[in-house]
């Protein structure tokens, strides 16, 4: 169900209840499509979206591309899975374009990110090339607006 | 000395609107949840504010046309030939007006002489009595029925016919039962006007948010083109009621007397509005699209909420308002809708506001989130259960 995934999505905490209700169905027949989706890794985990700037965090960002010379059987999948299994590693997707794998990076600080890229990635054979881009200020994330101004401004009660 | 007997008689047979009260209180409190608002809780999608912006960057800032946009009387044009197969002529037949109310304030006052009557379903949205009224006509009120989900008839109608009925005025989907009129019931209502040789002013403002079906648009029946005034808009569908802006189609005769109207009184729509409203009708539906289907899960919810508290309620097809019965309280519309925003906080509007046949009942909107549904109705099961033996 398309639908639910969408409302999921959003707001993961919504009470099956609510969805039963939203839905048409009973409360039975939310929870095992909720749990048919998990099964199927369709739903993957349930998260919250945090402002770690706001709560003092201050952790850095990176996006580095990278380009790597693809291996016989595996083409780029094998290079791409040494990479994802380091914990610092927080997205990595295969491109079109000038560069082959875009991967997203997050460390204490400058050096740390810098550090990693050095000794771990760039060694890795079949890579020939990164380029290391550091997020200054993050505006929306996932659909969200970090810092969103926007509040109800209408009257309490309209025709 | 006062100055109210100095005021015209019109103006003073008016009533103050029932909402205002209820406006006060609420406006007192902090935590306040309110059911009580007729407007979406979305603000305008960015794509039509971004292009209404890029406008006045480039300078848009003069009057239009009287009868507004040449560019977005076309974007209406066609997309009432491509939603609905109707050809309206975009230079005679279409009138870009300040909101669905000018629109609705110029039709009357287009067609009505002083003493000529408009039937006019109730309950109903609350301007309807009162453009009438300014404008010398009679409105006369005929009560839908509940157990018909608040559609209207030719039976029902039939008996406040008079030589003197000239305009037939239908609001559906409907503020504030959430009412929808399907084909089979239009095509009764087009018939009557028909017979009785009625000019049917259709305000459609809400018709693009009807739930598990199409909305029929009135003008569309066969031969009711012409006897058909449409009003339609951008305030509900797109999140646009501050903008001010909305259109009426209809003959050249009617348009043309209406045009005479708001050349003179209003001049033209707010250009800014009108390029929001290119931007609207080009690029906007998914976002309308989108905007619908929350509704849609609201709209579930809250019924549920409301058949499990014990609460009559007929599904609402259309808008965004259920329409509860509240007479299994013992309170009446007000007495209802007052303990509950004293003793909860949640506001409401009592159903006669909006016309006489809206006693015992109460407008609930749900252009509001889920969250704050879900608390609403937890807070109103609250104040059933501590008033059960009332
Ligand atoms: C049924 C109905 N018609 C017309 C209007 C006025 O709409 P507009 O903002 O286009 O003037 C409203 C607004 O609440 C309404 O509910």
């Amino acid at each position: 169900m398309k639908e639910l995934l969408e409302v999921l999505e959003h707001n993961s905490r919504i009470s099956v209840s609510e969805l039963a209700s939203m839905f048409q169905k009973s409360e039975y027949e939310i929870e095992k499509e909720i749990e048919r989706l998990e099964r199927e890794k369709i739903i993957l985990s349930y998260g919250a979206l945090i402002n770690w700037e706001r709560f003092g965090n201050d952790t850095v960002t990176a996006i580095i591309e990278i380009n790597l010379t693809p291996q016989r059987e595996v083409g780029f999948d094998a290079i791409a899975e040494r990479i994802y299994r380091f914990d610092e590693v927080k997205t990595v997707y295969l491109m079109s374009g000038n560069f082959d794998l875009l991967v997203i990076i997050e460390g204490k600080s400058l050096k740390d990110v810098a550090n990693f890229v050095a000794t771990r990635l760039s060694t890795i054979d079949g890579i020939t090339q990164t380029r290391s881009h550091f997020i200054l200020k993050p505006y929306k994330k996932d659909g969200i607006i970090i810092n969103d101004e926007e509040k109800d401004r209408r009257l309490v009660v309209s025709p | 000395m006062s100055w109210n007997d100095k005021l015209s008689n019109s103006v003073q047979s008016i009533a103050p609107s029932g909402i205002r009260k209820f406006f006060d209180i609420a406006a007192q409190m902090k935590d306040v949840i309110s059911l009580g608002v007729g407007e979406p809780d979305f603000v305008t999608p960015w794509t039509i504010r971004e292009s209404c912006v890029y406008g006045l960057e480039r300078g848009y800032t003069s009057y239009t046309a009287n009868r507004g946009m040449p560019e977005l009387r076309a974007e209406i044009a066609n997309h009432f030939k491509k939603r609905h197969n109707l050809n309206y002529d975009s230079d005679k037949e279409i009138l870009v007006t300040v909101g669905v109310s000018e629109a609705m304030d110029l039709a009357i006052r287009a067609v009505i002489n002083p003493g000529d009557e408009i039937l006019i379903p109730e309950p109903c949205y609350v301007s309807y009595q009162a453009c009438t009224i300014l404008a010398g006509g009679v409105p006369v009120a005929v009560p839908a029925k509940i157990e018909n989900e608040f559609r209207i008839t030719p039976e029902e109608l039939e008996p406040y016919l008079t030589p003197k009925t000239k305009v037939l005025l239908i609001g559906y989907p409907n503020n504030p039962t959430g009412a929808i009129m399907e084909r089979d019931d239009l095509l009764k209502i087009a018939d009557f006007a028909e017979k009785h040789d009625l000019i049917v002013i259709s305000d459609e403002i809400y018709g693009d948010l009807t739930y598990n079906g199409v909305h029929e648009c009135f003008a569309a029946l066969p031969n009711m083109k012409d006897r058909t005034i449409l009003l339609n808009g951008f305030s509900k569908a797109y999140a646009m009621t501050g903008w001010r802006i909305g259109y009426a189609l209809g003959n050249s005769d009617f348009i043309g007397a209406m045009t005479k109207i708001h050349q003179y009184t209003m001049l033209c729509a707010p250009i800014t509005a009108q390029m929001g409203a290119i931007e609207a009708l080009r690029r906007g539906e998914k976002y309308m699209k989108k905007m619908v289907a929350e509704y849609d899960r609201r709209r579930k919810l809250i019924y549920d909420g409301f058949k499990q508290m014990g609460l009559d309620s007929f599904e609402p097809r259309g808008a965004f308002y259920i329409f509860p019965n509240i007479t299994s309280t013992g309170f009446t519309s007000e007495e209802f809708a007052e303990k509950l925003i004293m003793a909860e906080h949640v506001a409401l509007v009592p159903g006669t506001a909006f016309g006489k046949s809206g006693t015992g009942h109460v407008r609930c909107s749900y252009a509001t989130s889920i969250e704050k549904i879900s608390e609403a109705l937890n807070r109103i099961q609250h104040f059933l259960t501590k008033n059960k033996n009332h």
